[in-house]
C-alpha cells in the first residue's frame, strides 16, 4: 500500500517537471512532437531505473562505508554519464531503428536533472533500494506523462497565431505554467492512503 | 595586456549578459532558474553560487585544455566542473547553512546545469585562459541577473515584497506566482518582453 | 603547444590525474570545512534552545537525552537549568505528516506546562502556505507595508485564535478547530496546521515525563553526544 502511495505522489502530486522542476530543458526541447515525446519518455525511464539502483549501491557500498560522502555529486554523475554511454552502445547494437528514433536525445539524457536528482533524492529520503526503484519508475512515468500531454496540446498550438515575440520557448513555459496549475489539483490525494 | 585585448575581453562579458544571456537568450539553465526564485535573493544566491563554478571551470579547463585528448573530454570536463560544485557545496554548509537548506537539492544540480558544461565545451576549450574567465564572469552574471530579475518579479507579484521589503499588503499578492506554476508563467513572460526589447 | 592526442594512454593517464587533483582538492577541502559544517549544525541547535526556554547557565545539549513517545521512536529534551533548578525544557520534535513531508520543532515548555516559543528547525511545506507556520502560531504581528506606510492606514487582518505561546496542552486542545480543537490553522493549510499541532502534541508528551523525573529530584543521566538533527 505504501508503494501505491509513492507513485501516486511521485507521478501526479509532486510531478518532477511540473513541480519539482527537474529535466527542464529536454521538456521544453523534445515536446514538440508526440512521438519523439514518447521515445524520450522511454529512453529516460529506462536510464533513470538502472542509474538509481546503481549509484544507490554505489553509496551504500563504497561512500557510506569509507565516509565520503562529499564525494557524492562527482561519482554520481560519473556513473551517469558511464550509464548513458553504455546504453547508447547496447541499444546501437541491439536495436538500430530504436537508435535512429532517439537519435541525439540519448547524450542528452546524461544532463537532464532529473537522472541526478532523482539519485541524490532517494539518498535523502532515506529510501530502501525497492522504494527507490518504484521511486524511480514513478518518477519516470510522471515525466513521460507530462512530455506526451505537453507534446499534444504544443501541437495544436503551432497551428494557432501566436504574437511574434510569444513565439516558441514563452508560449510553451505559460503552457506549462497552466498545466502546472492543473496538476496541483491533485494535492492532497495522497492523504487518503 | 595591451588596449586592444581588454576591449576584445570586455565585449565577451558584455555578450554574455546580453546577446548570449543563458536564460533568456540561450535558452539554458531554466532547471535552476525556475526552482530557486521564489524570492529575490534567492535567485541571486544561486546565480553567483553557478557563477563561481563557471569562472573556475572555466579557467581550469582553459589551461588543461592541451593535456586533455579529445575523445575524453566530457568526462575531464565533468570531473573539474562536479569538483567545484562539491567545493560550493561543502562551503556553503560551512558558512551559509540557512542559503544551503533554501537552495536545496540544486547546488549539486549545478553540475549538470547545460550552462556549464556547455561554456567549457564551447568556449573554454578553445580559448585562453584570459579570455575564458572572462567568459565566465559574462556569462555567469548574465545568469545571475536573470535569476534575480525572476525571482524579484515572482517575490513582487506573489508577495508584495522585493529582497524582503513589503511594499504593499502581502494578502494583495498573487500567491500562484511564489509556486510552481507562477514560475512558467513568469519566465515564460520575461523571456518575451526581453525578446521583444532584444528586437529593436 | 599542439593538443595530446586521443591514444589510449594518454586518455588514461590524463583521466587518472585529473581524477586524482580532484580526489586530493576535494579531501583537502572536506578537512577544512567539516568542522564548519558540524560547528553551524549545533550552533543552529543551540539557537534554537535559546529561542524556546527561559535564561538559563547550563548545556541543555550535553545534559539532552531521549524520551520515548507512544508512538514507538524517542524525541531529545534539553533541559534548561539556572544554577540547580530546573526552569524549562526545549523539546526536539517531529512530525511525518506535513504536506511535504517531514517538519521538525524545537518547542520549549515552563514547568507549568505552557508553551513558551517554538522555533521550525526544519520543512519543505509549501511557500507561502504552510510554510506559513513559523510564525503563524505565535501572536500576529503586523508589519506595515510601504504603502500602508505612505498612505497612512493599515491593513486590518481578521482575529484569529492561532497562537499556543503562553498556552497549556493540558487544559488548551492543540488540534485544529475543523478536528474540534481550539486552535485555528493556517487558512488553506489544514495539512500542514495539522501536522505541526501534532509534533506539539508529541513533543508534550515528552516533556510531560520529563517534568516527572524534574519534579522528583532524580538526577537526568546525560546520554551520548546528541548533535545530530534528523533531517
Amino acid at each position: 500500500m505504501e508503494y501505491i502511495g509513492i507513485i501516486i505522489v511521485a507521478i501526479f502530486v509532486n510531478n518532477v517537471v511540473l513541480a519539482q522542476f527537474l529535466g527542464i530543458c529536454p521538456f521544453l526541447g523534445v515536446s514538440k512532437k508526440v512521438d519523439t515525446a514518447i521515445g524520450m519518455g522511454a529512453a529516460v525511464t529506462f536510464v533513470l531505473t538502472i542509474a538509481t539502483i546503481v549509484t544507490f549501491l554505489l553509496q551504500k557500498g563504497l561512500l557510506e562505508p569509507f565516509g565520503i560522502q562529499y564525494l557524492q555529486t562527482i561519482t554520481f554523475i560519473l556513473v551517469i554519464a558511464s550509464l548513458v554511454q553504455m546504453v547508447e552502445i547496447v541499444i546501437k547494437k541491439v536495436s538500430p531503428p530504436l537508435y535512429q528514433a532517439l537519435g541525439v536525445f540519448l547524450p542528452l539524457i546524461t544532463t537532464n536533472c532529473v537522472i541526478l536528482g532523482v539519485a541524490i533524492l532517494v539518498i535523502q529520503k532515506d529510501f530502501t533500494l525497492l522504494s527507490s526503484v518504484v521511486y524511480a519508475v514513478a518518477t519516470a512515468a510522471g515525466y513521460a506523462l507530462a512530455l506526451i500531454i505537453f507534446s499534444t496540446i504544443r501541437e495544436q498550438l503551432a497551428l494557432t497565431k501566436v504574437p511574434k515575440a510569444m513565439q516558441g520557448v514563452p508560449i510553451a513555459l505559460i503552457t506549462a505554467g497552466i498545466l502546472a496549475m492543473a496538476f496541483m489539483g491533485f494535492s492532497g490525494i495522497d492523504q487518503v492512503f | 595586456m595591451n588596449n586592444k585585448t581588454m576591449t576584445k575581453n570586455i565585449r565577451v562579458l558584455i555578450n554574455g549578459v546580453v546577446k548570449d544571456n543563458p536564460v533568456f537568450v540561450l535558452l539554458l539553465g531554466m532547471c535552476p532558474a525556475l526552482a530557486t526564485t521564489s524570492s529575490g535573493i534567492n535567485g541571486m544566491s544561486m546565480g553567483l553560487a553557478t557563477m563561481f563554478v563557471l569562472i573556475c571551470s572555466n579557467i581550469v579547463i582553459s589551461t588543461l585544455k592541451n593535456l586533455i585528448p579529445d575523445l575524453v573530454r566530457i568526462p575531464a570536463f565533468i570531473v573539474v566542473i562536479a569538483t567545484f560544485v562539491t567545493i560550493v557545496e561543502m562551503v556553503m554548509n560551512a558558512y551559509l547553512p540557512a542559503l544551503a537548506d533554501s537552495l536545496g537539492i540544486f547546488i549539486p544540480l549545478i553540475v549538470v546545469n547545460c550552462i556549464v558544461l556547455g561554456r567549457a565545451e564551447a568556449f573554454a576549450a578553445k580559448n585562453n585562459v584570459l579570455s575564458s574567465l572572462f567568459d565566465g564572469i559574462g556569462i555567469g552574471l548574465g545568469f545571475t541577473l536573470a535569476l534575480t530579475a525572476l525571482g524579484l518579479t515572482r517575490e513582487f507579484i506573489g508577495t508584495g515584497k522585493m529582497f524582503s521589503v513589503s511594499f504593499f499588503p502581502e494578502d494583495f499578492g498573487m500567491t500562484l506566482f511564489v509556486l510552481a506554476p507562477g514560475a512558467f508563467i513568469a519566465l515564460g513572460y520575461l523571456v518575451a518582453i526581453f525578446n521583444k526589447i532584444q528586437r529593436e | 603547444m599542439a593538443k595530446l592526442s586521443s591514444t589510449f594512454k594518454n586518455m588514461l593517464l590524463s583521466l587518472f590525474f585529473i581524477c586524482l587533483l580532484a580526489a586530493g582538492l576535494l579531501a583537502k577541502v572536506n578537512d577544512m570545512t567539516k568542522e564548519p559544517i558540524a560547528d553551524a549544525k549545533a550552533l543552529k541547535l543551540e539557537e534554537a534552545i535559546k529561542d524556546v526556554v527561559p535564561d538559563f547557565d547550563n548545556n541543555p545539549v550535553t545534559e539532552s537525552y531521549k524520551v520515548a513517545t507512544d508512538s514507538g521512536d524517542s524525541l531529545l529534551v534539553y533541559p534548561a537549568k539556572k544554577g540547580e533548578e530546573v526552569v524549562g525544557f526545549a523539546v526536539n520534535s517531529y512530525s511525518d505528516n506535513g504536506f511535504s513531508g517531514n517538519i521538525q520543532v524545537m518547542v520549549g515548555f515552563d514547568m507549568g506546562s505552557n508553551v513558551i516559543n517554538y522555533a521550525v528547525l526544519s520543512h519543505a511545506e509549501t511557500p507561502g502556505l504552510g510554510s506559513q507556520m513559523t510564525s503563524w502560531f505565535k501572536p500576529q504581528v503586523h508589519e506595515s507595508s510601504l504603502i500602508e506606510r505612505i498612505f497612512g492606514f493599515e491593513m486590518k487582518k481578521a482575529e484569529v485564535k492561532s497562537s499556543i505561546i503562553g498556552k497549556n496542552p493540558a487544559t488548551t486542545q492543540f488540534a485544529v478547530s475543523k478536528d474540534g480543537g481550539d486552535i485555528d490553522a493556517i487558512s488553506a493549510s489544514t495539512v500542514t496546521s495539522r501536522a505541526f499541532l501534532e509534533a506539539i502534541n508529541k513533543a508534550y508528551v515528552a516533556y510531560a515525563q520529563s517534568n516527572d523525573y524534574a519534579s522528583t529530584g532524580a538526577t537526568i543521566n546525560a546520554s551520548e553526544d546528541s548533535i545530530e538533527i534528523n533531517e
